[in-house]
């Protein structure tokens, strides 16, 4: 039973851009979905704001004919009207405002002292994810590497540049820290459908806290430029498949560290004891 | 799956409340260490430092530091 939901979250593509999409991806997050209805919030006054412009311009220019007016009108002043197209304005970006300072600060806030910690470290042209929670040592982190899956390897209906082949595990509707650093270059960590970017950059630890709210599997891609391979990293991985009942069910309680079977198959992780490149 | 998991890790600091959490892990490592100094090698109260750097801190800078303090030329205020 458990094997058939893997295999049908593995291949079902989810959460990732659709060929020609022009909107945002769905939302998991309450960050995304802030940033969405914000976005519809603010595309409510541009189309005011576009169709009354385009009115008023394409009227002067239609009666700007030398047969039908011939004789132009002069204004130059207008009290009226002036103060009107000062007031106006003034008052439309405060109605942008209120709802974007509200999300913007409500975004940095972290109310709730997180759950778990990972840590996603970029590398020219992979990523490391370092699960270091339970350890015992400082030898012991549950570490993997995750690497694009090339073309020539991919299954039916997986998807061109975003599958890899470690995915990172992470429990649903939990509030996460993850920390992004790099090991080389700069890179960034974006998966567009939790609303979470952040740059990592090396010798610097970029904190972001997230809580997916549904179960899935996420596709993000690099979004700093990091040299020759750089459109073929994945940012976060893809941040797989977050289960929330499995994900506790199965990590052993305070064991030193979270060596569980499913986290381990999720993972696919190599070498999940510690050893890394 | 037959106990009770509780997922704990480090806890958000009022110290480091933004995004750069490199001092926020550095402070954790050297609270460590400074409490190992101070109160010996077996400790409760120490232990839980580490748990906090290991989770803030990543792999290869803990290697590094190790490395550092074991030569003597680890900068910063053990």
């Amino acid at each position: 039973m458990i094997v058939l939901e893997w295999l049908f979250l593995t291949i079902a593509p989810c959460d990732a851009a659709e060929p020609w999409q022009l909107g945002s991806q769905d939302a998991a997050s309450p960050m995304m979905q802030g940033i969405m209805d914000l976005h519809h919030d603010i595309f409510f006054f541009l189309i005011l704001i576009l169709v009354f412009v385009l009115r008023i311009l394409v009227r002067a220019l239609w009666h700007f004919h030398y047969q039908k007016n011939p004789i132009p009108q002069r204004i130059v002043h207008g009290t009226t009207i002036e103060i009107l197209r000062t007031i106006f304005p003034s008052i439309i970006p405060m109605f942008i405002a209120i709802p974007s300072f509200a999300l913007l600060y409500s975004m940095d806030e972290v109310v709730v002292d997180p759950a778990i910690t990972i840590k996603a470290i970029g590398h020219q042209w992979y990523r490391t994810y370092e699960y270091s929670d339970y350890n015992s040592s400082d030898e012991e982190s549950l570490t993997f590497d995750s690497y694009t899956i090339p073309e020539d390897d991919l299954e039916l209906g997986q998807s061109r540049l975003l599958e890899v082949d470690n995915r990172v595990v992470v429990p649903a509707k939990t509030h996460l820290r993850i920390i992004v650093t790099s090991a080389d270059v700069p890179h960034s960590w974006a998966v567009p459908s939790s609303g979470v970017k952040c740059d990592a950059v090396p010798g610097r630890l970029n904190q972001i806290s997230i809580s997916v709210q549904r179960e899935g599997v996420y596709y993000g891609q690099c979004s700093e430029i990091c040299g020759t391979n750089h459109a073929f990293t994945r940012a976060p991985g893809n941040i797989g498949r977050l289960l929330s009942p499995l994900w506790l069910s199965r990590t052993t309680p305070g064991a030193s560290h979270p060596r569980s079977k499913l986290l381990q198959r999720a993972a696919g992780a190599v070498g999940s004891q510690g050893a890394r490149q | 799956m037959a106990d009770e998991i509780e997922l704990k890790t480090a806890p958000a600091d009022f110290r480091f409340p933004t995004t750069n959490q490199t001092r926020h892990c550095f402070t954790r490592y050297i609270e460590f260490h400074r409490c190992l100094a101070a109160k010996g090698e077996e400790s409760n109260e120490c232990e839980r430092f580490a748990k906090y750097y290991r989770s803030l801190c990543p792999g290869e800078w803990i290697e590094r530091w190790n490395e550092q303090r074991e030569n003597g030329t680890f900068p910063g205020p053990l």
